[in-house]
This record gives C-alpha cells, sequence and structure tokens, in this order.
C-alpha cells in the first residue's frame, strides 16, 4: 500500500544520479497507461508512483501543484469536490498519473475550446540530466522570468528529464452542460463548425462519427437554453464524451492500428484509407487503417497537418518526422540538457 | 548595481570593425536600408525604458525575409551581434542595442498576410500591430484576445518574443496560448517553423520555448495567432472598498463563485485619486481600493454573473457597487484605469513601473511590505493590479534631477520584486526580464536553474550572438549582486555614471 502523500524526490534524484555516473538509461514511468505511444525504451525503470500527493491546492488561486506520481483521477477527485476541473480534459486510458499527463501531453475534447496540458501547466520541478532537482515557473497565472521550460516539457514524454511536480492552472466546472446529437453528414457538419466558430456558441466539444454530429455546450444556464433552441437536435448522455476521451467507443475496437491526425480545423471531410472519426471540431482525426506511415502523413501534409500512430510497434517513427534543420534544433536541445543521453532514449525519435 | 551590459560581468563580446562590416553589408545586400551616422542612430537607443540608453553600432531596415536570411548568415559567420526589436515599446529593455551589435528592427513587415474567418487565424508578418490584428479581423465578428496597454503601437513579433499579456488573460490567457504557428530565423539564417496551422506539433514544443525568450533563440518572421469570435456583451461593475484587504478578499469570493470575469483590475487610493483627477472617470477618491470587474459573454450569461458577482461584493464589504450603464460609462470606467499610468505620471516627473506577480491571497501582506519599503526609501508608490491573474504594477513615483532618486527608485523596485519572489510570485509577469531585471534574475533562480537556462541558449545560439546579456545572468553577475546586496541593501559604487 503506497501512502497517499509521499516525498520520494531524494530517492528518485539517487537514482538519476547513479544512472548519470553509469551513463544507464532510464525509462521513466509512471502508470504505464501511454506505453503504446512512442518508441519502446530499452532501459532500467524508474518509477515515479512513490512519489504522490497533492502538494498545494487553494481554490480561489486556480491552482494546484501535484507530485508526478499521483493518479490523475485522485487530483480530479480533489478538483471536484472544489467544484473545479482540469480543463484540457486529459485522457487517463489507463492508471494513468499527473506526471505522465504532463509527459506525454493528450488532450480531450475540449481541447480546441479551452487549451491544451500545456496551456494549464504553470510550473514544474524536474530532475535534470545533470542531476539537479530544479525549479522552474511557478504557481502564479503569468510569468515570463527565463526561459518557458515548464510548458516545454508538456508532451516531451520524458525526454529532457523527470518531471516531479507540476503547478496546474484549474478552472470552474461550468454551471450548467448540455449534449446534442445532429443526424447530418461529414460535409454539412464541418461546414457548420466553421460556420459556429465564427459566433459566440458556447460549444466545448465537437465529434463526427460519420453519420451524426454531437455537440457539447458549457456555460450559463441562460446561454446554453438559447442555444439548444437555436441547434436543435436530440438530447445526448454525457458519458459519450468520457467515452470518447478514453477511447471506448465503438469506433476504437476496429482491430485496425489507430492513427491520430492533427489538422488545422477548417479542413473538410477528408477521404482517408479506412474508418475515421472526427473529433476537436474537424481538428483531429482519429484513423483506423492498415495503410503505410507514409501514405497517411502525405494525406495529412497535404492540408497542413501531421499524423501520429496510437498502436504499440506499427511503425518505427510513430510520430511524424521532423524537417531536418528542426530535428537538428531537437538533438542539440536534448544534448544540452541531458548530456549522458539517459532519459527515454528513443521514445519520441530514433535521434535522440 | 548597473544594468548595461558590462563585460566584467556579462561576458566578453566580440568586436567588429564598423567600417568593414559597412562595407561588406553594403556590397552583399545592396536593397537593405542601414542607418550608420550618430544622429540617425540616436532614436534606436532605447526602447520603452528610456531610462537606459545605448548607442548600436549599426540599424538596419529589412523589407524582405531574404534578407534577414542573408543578414543573420553573413553575422554568424563574421561573429557579429544581433539585437531584433519590433515596435520598441517594451518596458523591460529587451531591446536595448549594444554597442557592437546590429539592431535588426522588423517593423517594416508590417503585412497581414491572410485573415481566415473559417479557419479563425490570421497570418500576419512580424511588424503587425496588435491592434490591427482585431482591426482586420473586426468585419467577421473575431478578435485577438491578448491585449497589452502599448496594443495600438506594439508589433506581434515583440509580443512573441516577450509573451505578451494585458488585462484579459485569466480568461484568455497570454501570447503563447493564442499563437498557431511562428516562422523563425535560427541564428544560422536557417528557416524553420515551430508550431503548425493545426492545434500541435510533432516534437518538442518549441513554439512554447520560444515564446517570452526575449530575441535570444531566433528571429521571428511570420506568426500565426488564434482569433476568437467577439463577446456578444461585456458590462463592467465598479466596487468601493474601505480596505485592501476587504477588496482582496473579494477577488477570491468571485473565483469562489465559479466566475471567471474578462477583465478584474484593483487599484490603490493613490492611483485612484491620480486617474480621477485626471480622466473624472467617477472613481471615489475615498476610497481605499477599488475593483473592476468586466464580465463578458453571451448575453445571458453576463446578467446572471453580474448578479453573482454583485452578491460576492456586497458580501465581502463593498461600501458601494456599480454597474456601468451604457457603452459609455463602461469606457469611462475602463478609461480611469487604462489611463492609470499616464495619471500617476502627473504626480511626479518620474515613475518607474514594476511588474511583479504574486499568489492572489499575498496581496495584503505584499501591499503592507510595498508600503513600508515606500517610507523607507522615501518614494511614493501607487499600485495598479490585475487582481484576476496576481500581476502586480507597483509605480514608484522619483524625480531623475534629484541627485539619487533614480538610484533610489531602482532600489526600490528591487526590494518590491524581492518581495513578490519571497511569498511565491515572480519579477515579471508581462513586461519581461530583459535588462532592467536581469539582477532580480538572481533572486528568482539559483544557479543550477540558471545554468540551465544558458544550456538552453548554446542549444540554439552558442556563440551567444543573439541579444546576449538579455533575460539570463550569468552567474558572475548574480555572484556579485549577491555579494553587494546582502551587505549593502542599497546600490554600491554611487560614482558609476547612469543614464
Amino acid at each position: 500500500m503506497s501512502p497517499s502523500s509521499f516525498d520520494a524526490s531524494a530517492e528518485l534524484l539517487e537514482q538519476v544520479n547513479r544512472a548519470i555516473a553509469q551513463r544507464t538509461p532510464l525509462r521513466i514511468q509512471g502508470g504505464g497507461s501511454k506505453a503504446f505511444l512512442g518508441r519502446p525504451v530499452e532501459g532500467e525503470v524508474l518509477d515515479t508512483r512513490r512519489h504522490r500527493g497533492i502538494v498545494g491546492y487553494d481554490p480561489t488561486e486556480l491552482v494546484v501543484t501535484v507530485r508526478a506520481g499521483t493518479p490523475l483521477a485522485e487530483l480530479e477527485q480533489a478538483l471536484a469536490e472544489q467544484g473545479q476541473l482540469l480543463a484540457c480534459e486529459a485522457p487517463h486510458l489507463g492508471a494513468a498519473t499527473v506526471g505522465g499527463m504532463v509527459a506525454a501531453g493528450l488532450s480531450g475534447p475540449r481541447r480546441p475550446w479551452t487549451g491544451a496540458v500545456r496551456d494549464f501547466v504553470l510550473g514544474t520541478r524536474l530532475i535534470t540530466g545533470h542531476g539537479k532537482h530544479l525549479h522552474f515557473g511557478g504557481e502564479v497565472m503569468k510569468n515570463v522570468a527565463g526561459y518557458d521550460l515548464s510548458r516545454l516539457l508538456a508532451g516531451s514524454f520524458g525526454c529532457l528529464g523527470v518531471i516531479t511536480e507540476v503547478s496546474l492552472k484549474v478552472l470552474p466546472r461550468p454551471h450548467a452542460s448540455t449534449s446534442l446529437r445532429l443526424a447530418m453528414n461529414a460535409e454539412r457538419a464541418l461546414s457548420k463548425l466553421a460556420e459556429w466558430g465564427q459566433q459566440p456558441i458556447p460549444l466545448s466539444a465537437a465529434c463526427h462519427d460519420g453519420e451524426a454530429l454531437y455537440l457539447r455546450l458549457e456555460g450559463g444556464e441562460g446561454s446554453l437554453a438559447e442555444a439548444r433552441r437555436s441547434l436543435g437536435g436530440e438530447t445526448l448522455d454525457s458519458g459519450f464524451w468520457d467515452d470518447l476521451r478514453e477511447r471506448r467507443l465503438a469506433f476504437f475496437a476496429d482491430p485496425r492500428p489507430l492513427w491520430r491526425l492533427s489538422l488545422p480545423n477548417a479542413v473538410p471531410p477528408l477521404a482517408l484509407p479506412g474508418s475515421q472519426l472526427i473529433d476537436w471540431g474537424g481538428a483531429q482525426r482519429w484513423l483506423k487503417s492498415e495503410a503505410g506511415a507514409e501514405a497517411i502523413r502525405a494525406i495529412a501534409a497535404e492540408v497542413g497537418g501531421h499524423a501520429s500512430c496510437h498502436g504499440a510497434g506499427v511503425c518505427d517513427s510513430p510520430f511524424q518526422p521532423l524537417p531536418a534543420p528542426l530535428m537538428r534544433y531537437h538533438r542539440q536541445l536534448k544534448a544540452q540538457l541531458d548530456p549522458q543521453g539517459i532519459f527515454n532514449p528513443g521514445r519520441m525519435y530514433a535521434d535522440f | 548595481m548597473n544594468i548595461l551590459y558590462d563585460e566584467r560581468v556579462d561576458g566578453a563580446l566580440p568586436r567588429v570593425d564598423k567600417a568593414a562590416l559597412l562595407a561588406e553589408l553594403r556590397e552583399q545586400l545592396p536593397g537593405l536600408d542601414i542607418l550608420h551616422r550618430e544622429e540617425d542612430l540616436k532614436p534606436y537607443e532605447c526602447d520603452g525604458l528610456s531610462a537606459y540608453r545605448t548607442m548600436p553600432m549599426l540599424v538596419v531596415l529589412p523589407e524582405r525575409i531574404e534578407q534577414v536570411e542573408a543578414l543573420l548568415r553573413l553575422c554568424h559567420r563574421r561573429r557579429v551581434l544581433v539585437v531584433a526589436r519590433g515596435a520598441g515599446t517594451g518596458l523591460s529593455g529587451g531591446a536595448l542595442p549594444l554597442e557592437q551589435g546590429i539592431l535588426l528592427v522588423m517593423a517594416r513587415f508590417d503585412n497581414i498576410l491572410e485573415v481566415n474567418p473559417e479557419g479563425r487565424f490570421a497570418r500576419v508578418q512580424p511588424g503587425v500591430r496588435n491592434l490591427a490584428i482585431s482591426q482586420a479581423a473586426a468585419p467577421f465578428g473575431l478578435y485577438y484576445a491578448p491585449d497589452p496597454s502599448s496594443q495600438i503601437a506594439c508589433s506581434i513579433g515583440g509580443n512573441v518574443a516577450e509573451n505578451a499579456g494585458g488585462v484579459h488573460c485569466l480568461k484568455y490567457g497570454l501570447t503563447v496560448h493564442n499563437l498557431l504557428k511562428v516562422e523563425i530565423l535560427s541564428v544560422e539564417g536557417e528557416r524553420l517553423t515551430l508550431g503548425s496551422d493545426a492545434l500541435d506539433s510533432p516534437g518538442f514544443d518549441l513554439l512554447a520555448l520560444f515564446s517570452g525568450s526575449e530575441g535570444m533563440l531566433g528571429i521571428v518572421t511570420e506568426v500565426t495567432v488564434k482569433l476568437l469570435p467577439k463577446p456578444q456583451m461585456a458590462k463592467v461593475l465598479l466596487a468601493s472598498f474601505d480596505s485592501v484587504e476587504k477588496a482582496g478578499r473579494a477577488v477570491g469570493g468571485i473565483i469562489a463563485a465559479g466566475v471567471i470575469p474578462g477583465g478584474l483590475e484593483m487599484m490603490d487610493n493613490l492611483a485612484i485619486r491620480a486617474a480621477e483627477d485626471f480622466i473624472h472617470a467617477g472613481y471615489p477618491v475615498e476610497a481605499e481600493a477599488i475593483l473592476l470587474c468586466e464580465l463578458d459573454g453571451v448575453e445571458a450569461d453576463v446578467h446572471d454573473d453580474c448578479e453573482r458577482v454583485r452578491r460576492v461584493l456586497e458580501q465581502a464589504g463593498a461600501t458601494e457597487v456599480r454597474q456601468a450603464r451604457d457603452e459609455a460609462e463602461r469606457a469611462k470606467f475602463w478609461a480611469g484605469r487604462k489611463n492609470a499610468f499616464p495619471a500617476v505620471g502627473r504626480l511626479s516627473p518620474d515613475y518607474y513601473c514594476m511588474d511583479g506577480t504574486i499568489p492572489r491571497r499575498e496581496l495584503p501582506g505584499v501591499l503592507r511590505g510595498i508600503a513600508e519599503l515606500s517610507a523607507e526609501y522615501g518614494l511614493r508608490v501607487a499600485n495598479v493590479f490585475h487582481a484576476g491573474d496576481g500581476n502586480m504594477h507597483p509605480l514608484i513615483l522619483f524625480d531623475a534631477n534629484r541627485p539619487g532618486e533614480l538610484e533610489r527608485a531602482e532600489a526600490l523596485g528591487g526590494k518590491i520584486l524581492e518581495l513578490c519572489v519571497a511569498v511565491g510570485g515572480s519579477i515579471t509577469g508581462e513586461h519581461g526580464v530583459g535588462r532592467e531585471k536581469i539582477n532580480q534574475m538572481c533572486a528568482q533562480f539559483n544557479a543550477d536553474e540558471l545554468t540551465l537556462f544558458h544550456a538552453v541558449k548554446a542549444a540554439f545560439d552558442p556563440g551567444r550572438l543573439l541579444n546576449p546579456g538579455k533575460n539570463i545572468p550569468t552567474l558572475h553577475r548574480c555572484a556579485e549582486f549577491g555579494a553587494m546586496h546582502v551587505h549593502h541593501g542599497r546600490l554600491p559604487f554611487p560614482e558609476l555614471e547612469r543614464f
């Protein structure tokens, strides 16, 4: 049994320092819920889960500070008790930890309207490749002192250091929420979304499954009633959004590999080689496909987007390859922050 | 301790022969506008932090990105320092020139390349003014949310470099939250795209890293910003309090009621009086503090929120709560706040604006601390506060013509920032470090943290050619600053020349 709050940073720091001295690669791991994402890492496991607990939470400050190994569900529960939430709606996909949430940087259905995980990161504590435990950013909304290393860490898959603690901006739960289903084809749905996007309609999620458009509205009772009237459609159980976020919808049961296409939000429906599900009002499209990585990426790139593979071991480069100059700066940044190359080597790209 | 670049503590800089460089630039970049005579360089010797001035060696005013590319390649090859500048409105000396450097002025890149209402983005050149983006988007019912107070003049490239804020950040975020994509030229003149036309991009989030990096990692050549639908309605409440503590509690109460105001501003008595005297906004001059709370969104919700907030304000002990009756009165309420700086400027020949952030709960203690420091240094301080996001703007009143007052103002400002750090805040919320707060960085970060910042710089600009000396102090500077700091608490070397 692990206690609900424990500071294990000293032992994590010790393990990192040993790894630096011996040049042993480390495979940083929280709940292992995003292990399917990225390339496999050969290395000694560094488990963050003993380092857990909410360090500080003052609801009127809209800030919570949490140790990396804290289960995401535990944090969400603590926020819900105060009528607040993590607006990025990060998926769990298993026994997710807060550190893993930041390192993977995945966001849920609300992302286009309220922001991604990185948008809510205010500060971090980090064990670096120089064997130091350092603090960047803080617990305030505005902070432009020094480089923004905290937000850089979001979505860095542990390749730049071990995140031990994170301060996040939280928001009050919306006063009211309602969900709708409107039968229409994808073309019409995307064109309606482009139109609504220019109006102050309180949308907070929009998904199309090939047959119908699913919408969530969040805000005050007045604006919801108004939007509900003008949009029409039938009422939808709000559990739909949890199923979408946690990839439990029937679409995800398809045995073919899962691809994520991140696209500009006004891209019309695309003919993709497989079955697809449109999320984020069009900006995120899930694809179940046996097609090759190059073919899928060519389609995404053609319209200004990129594609990543969310199935373990499907392709050697699950994230879209970077242009050469950009890759060089990635390698240089990695070399500067992790000179021995011990943190999750190869997890994002074979190059680092 | 002087904040102008000092090679003894800030590191040696490469030397170039001005005449030879000028000749080479003219030969290789024949169309490039170059200023080199003292009288032409003079207007560029400072940015918005005009108390500090350094004459640049040369000023270049390119009009095509290819010129910037070629310039950077040349400067990289010849080891010439480059300081980028947008509109020059920055308040922290982030675009303060170097005597041995070229000042690269990006202001002529002022074209709006695309406004896309369906995609809700605008693609613009870096010299486009912040407000011009919202004006171009207005016909579509859209706008660009971050609104630094200099938005009439400041450029979007500078906003990216400083991660500029404004009065609506709690609800709508900083510059970094409102960017999709930035085109960069590296120190070697290579083109890099950070972010993408989609909501994210593969690899590390370099767009976040570059936001607020003060022109030290690369030069911004194009910016794609998000546009938002304009709120249907905005209402503003003006609440008066007989103590700052009560006003502070009211702010917490508004948040606890589940309301995120579009803007939430606090002013103390000195600032209220100055603003009222100047603008006649109808502020209550007897109040110890006022709160301005703007609620925006869909009409029905705004009315509900106004009622919620009014109840909170009354429960917190407001002596009066007024709601602006119409747009004209709303504009008037805001005019007092937006002109608070010039209003305070009328009370005193000079003022020095600080930019610390604190957790809001610390406000009463910090204001008491500021009052004590104000008495200790013998200088008045007016307080204007973005209460929603914890960003304070204490304005220190002084007279630069009186011997020693600028130094006292600087020292008092430094103490205020250290107070912010001590309660868990930051030395700068939105103005940036630049040169202005270079010494206070030593209070906010330890040597290992600063070393990691230098490592980030080395990944993108190992030769320290881009805006060296800004943002991150050397350990040498901190050692010296820390040492004298402990012993004196006041600036030593009064004999040193100051500008």
